[in-house]
């Protein structure tokens, strides 16, 4: 009847889907890796323009870190089965994370009105694009979220997803780490 | 069964194992075989999630593709052979791309152009780690399917998708994309710099797109499948080679596609939303464009940086194949086993620091140059390792010519002859002359096209009677193997004496050329020699559809008799792989010729007193 005990033994330390998450990772690193590099290729060569980053990014950032907290919470309480608690964290984190993408939204209009718009000297574009490649990443942890704050609301917690909840959490920790570094990128080189 | 039960410690819930598939609910259906279930049509040969069916999709889209490819360089080869010659059925087949029947100069781009993304892309990208990491993964870890069905499932639905688009491409009114398969800007960036730089280079960037996503997703589960989900005994050390190109290649995959990504968005943006990434000021037709400030060579940074990995994403399951292949039917262990994982390891490192040596004619500083010119042929010493190890592991064998076997021998040939040209090239003074020449041609398609195929032939002319449960016929397929092998010697042999004069490659028509003349007559030859050996290939495609339907059937499990875990399933295994407990495995899978025994499957547990071949 038991096909699973010879995998079992196979099956150690690391949950696949979490292995899968870290490989993801991996991948997305490389992704922005290539975006910066070439925003680095392209400042060398001179003819680039300098401005500062719109103000609305610092709030941003501190938003996206505060979601990344609250994060850790809900999936505390997941692991503890406190359903109340997790309700309130996942959906807090997932009100930070929507905060975060209207905040962007109005740290683009903040620089296009500075005079930077998306076309013109690429200084500006990068911004743009790099942010609004982060900002779709983004997106997509909000979607798969959406169905984590569903879930909670209308299906009773299951320990078996624990792993999802993790795994979720990860992707949303890296996305977060994922801003600071371009936020960090941006301030060293723009002004 | 219940006997295996024995480990109080099974927490059969968090296991996420890929064989308890888990519903929305979270609950775990414990079995590893599906016949249990009602397996309706479309769940079991449309969206199936079993690793062998979708590499079965794989197979046969690749099929589709390299049909589509392979036809598209019969087409251009017209031009080439004969070139201004009206062929009446062109213009009838083609209409408006062939007045008059003769090719127009916008179609022959369009030609190679799609000719070279099909192939390189969904051919030997997908088609063939696509096919054999799904099948063979899975099986020759001892792993009931990949760590997630659902996500393999979507990664071949990714690759259908891209493939429709391309395919789509190819019908609007201004064609498919043609600005070359490497995509250059500022040709690819401009929307009217050529009638295939509209719509047609948007449908090439997103059915790109789709495709890295579908590459990804793939790479994700076979990185993942091998590390965790691998059969008890069934260490690192003792995977088969095939397995071990596979997971190299996944990785090489997943670290350098999304930088080809990168590079598409900011071509995207080029295009459609007017940025100057990769754009500076352009004049069309006495116009100036509105871009400023942009850097054509940026991208191909960013493309090289993706695609020399590539060609090494290419050949690497071939390599794999090919030793297992040999081995067994050499009936002989591999020679050098561990000296072949490393030196596909250290050729998978130097493949991410050699990108510039496709851009030597760049002005790139020759300070730097020189740095790519020392690691470039650093390459060609884990590669002269592999050649030697597959020499030596043939040497003295008692050989079985099967086709897989022939295809084989092939590969090892070609990979040879195109290894060393690739010597001249990474030189950055030999290069600079030899670059963009029919030189480059001949060294790419013997070094990675024509052995990649040989490689992909051969795994599966062995792995046939796996997937279908029949042979394929042999008389077919030794016609098959002879014409290919020698019409690509005759096909690509010839470009090395063209390029060496400087014959410039991607060039519509010669005739303007006092000097290059004199190859018309060879380049007719060339066109006819690719007109054969495609037929070639009309006759293997026949083969594999008559042979699913009608071969001879396959009567012993393990027909080739190898040791490596595959052939220990039933001749058709259900969802699932093995009908009992998952084999446990004890040796290396290359136990051929020892102490008496023609070959020792992997699952057969040490004699006392034998000693190992391997550590
Ligand atoms: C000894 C090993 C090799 C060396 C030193 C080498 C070197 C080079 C160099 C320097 C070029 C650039 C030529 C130019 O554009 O001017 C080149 C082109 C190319 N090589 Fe190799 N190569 C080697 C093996 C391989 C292998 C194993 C593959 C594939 C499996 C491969 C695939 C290609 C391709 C696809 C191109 C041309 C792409 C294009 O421009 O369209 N090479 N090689
Ligand atoms: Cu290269």
């Amino acid at each position: 009847m038991n096909m699973m005990t010879a995998e079992i033994k196979t099956v150690n330390r690391f949950h696949p889907l979490k292995f899968m998450m870290w490989l993801g990772i991996a991948g997305m690193v490389m992704l922005f890796a290539a975006l910066t590099s070439a925003y680095l290729v392209r400042k060398a060569q001179g003819n680039w323009l300098e401005f500062r980053i719109p103000f609305i990014f610092w709030l941003n950032t501190v938003i996206i870190l505060l979601s990344s907290v609250s994060m850790q919470w809900a999936v505390k309480a997941f692991a503890r089965y406190d359903v109340k608690k997790y309700r309130l964290a996942i959906t807090t984190t997932f009100t930070l994370g929507v905060m975060f993408l209207v905040g962007q939204y109005f740290g683009w209009l903040q620089l296009d009105e500075g005079g930077i718009h998306l076309t013109g000297n690429p200084s500006g574009s990068y911004v743009y694009v790099i942010s609004g490649v982060h900002a779709a990443h983004m997106a997509v942890g909000l979607l798969i979220m959406l169905i984590g704050v569903l879930r909670a609301f209308f299906r009773p917690l299951n320990p078996n997803r624990l792993v999802n909840v993790q795994v979720m959490a990860t992707y949303w920790h890296f996305v977060d780490i994922l801003w600071i570094y371009l936020f960090i990128f941006f301030q060293f080189n723009l002004a | 069964m219940s006997s295996e039960v024995s480990n109080p410690v099974v927490q059969p819930v968090f296991t996420g194992d890929s064989t308890h598939h888990q519903d929305s609910e979270g609950e775990i259906h414990e079995n590893g075989h599906h016949e249990h279930h009602k397996e309706y049509f479309f769940t079991k040969y449309v969206f199936s999630q079993d690793h062998k069916t979708i590499g079965k999709q794989f197979l046969i889209t690749g099929i589709f593709w390299a049909f589509v490819g392979g036809l598209l360089s019969v087409i251009f080869r017209f031009q080439l052979g004969f070139p201004n010659q009206a062929f009446p059925f062109l213009e009838t087949l083609f209409g408006k791309w062939a007045p008059g029947g003769i090719i127009s100069p916008e179609f022959y781009y369009m030609l190679v152009t799609m000719h070279g993304t099909i192939l390189v892309f969904f051919v030997l990208t997908a088609g063939l780690s696509g096919t054999f990491a799904n099948l063979l993964i899975p099986l020759q870890c001892g792993a009931r399917d990949m760590a997630s069905p659902f996500l393999n499932m979507l990664s071949y639905w990714f690759f259908f998708a891209a493939s429709c688009v391309m395919l789509t491409s190819f019908f609007l009114p201004e064609g498919a994309a043609d600005v070359g398969w490497t995509f250059y800007p500022p040709l690819s960036g401009v929307k009217e710099s050529a009638p295939g730089a509209g719509l047609g280079a948007d449908f090439w960037l997103i059915g790109m797109a789709l495709f890295i996503f579908s590459s990804l997703l793939g790479g994700l589960n076979y990185i993942t499948t091998v590390l965790n989900l691998r059969t008890k005994g069934m260490s690192m050390n003792r995977l088969p080679l095939t397995v071990w190109a596979l997971l190299i290649t996944a990785i090489l995959g997943l670290i350098s596609f999304p930088v080809l990504l990168g590079a598409a968005i900011l071509l995207l943006f080029d295009r459609n939303l007017g940025t100057s990434f990769y754009l500076d000021k352009i004049f069309i037709n006495g116009h100036p464009l509105d871009h400023a400030g942009g850097n054509a060579i940026l991208y191909q940074h960013l493309f090289w940086f993706l695609g020399h990995p590539e060609v090494y994403i290419i050949i690497l399951p071939a390599f794999g194949l090919v030793s297992e292949v040999l081995a067994n039917h050499a009936r002989k262990p591999i020679f050098g086993y561990r000296a072949m994982i490393l030196s596909m390891l250290a050729i998978a490192i130097l493949a991410f620091i050699v990108w510039a040596h496709h851009m030597f004619v760049t002005g790139l500083n020759p300070f730097v140059a020189s740095v790519f010119v020392l690691l470039t042929l650093l390459i060609a010493v884990p590669s002269a390792v592999k050649v030697f190890n597959w020499i030596a592991t043939i040497w003295q064998g008692n050989l079985r010519f099967t086709p897989a076997m022939l295809f084989c021998v092939g590969f090892v040939s070609l990979f040879i002859s195109g290894g060393l040209t690739g010597i001249f090239l990474g030189n950055s003074a030999l290069d600079i002359p030899l670059h963009d020449t029919y030189f480059v041609i001949a060294h790419f398609h013997i070094v990675m096209g024509v052995s990649a195929f040989f490689g992909m032939l051969a795994g599966v002319y062995q792995w046939f009677p796996k997937m279908f449960g029949r042979f394929m016929n042999n008389t077919l397929g030794y016609i098959h193997f002879w014409i290919t092998f020698v019409g690509a010697y005759m096909i690509f042999w010839p470009m090395h004496y063209m390029g060496l004069t400087g014959v410039p490659r991607r060039y519509y028509s010669f005739d303007a050329f006092q000097s290059f003349n004199m190859f018309g007559d060879l380049n007719k030859f060339i066109t006819i020699a690719a007109m054969l050996v495609f037929f070639a290939q009309l006759l293997f495609i026949l083969n594999f559809f008559y042979s699913m339907f009608k071969g001879r059937k396959v009567t012993d499990p393990n027909p080739w008799k190898s040791n490596s875990l595959e052939w220990t399933t039933k001749i058709n295994p259900g969802h699932g792989n093995w009908d009992g407990p998952l084999p446990t495995v004890y040796r290396w899978p290359y136990d051929y010729s020892k102490n008496g025994d023609e070959f020792i499957p992997q699952t057969v547990p040490y004699k006392p007193g034998e000693e190992k071949l391997h550590h």
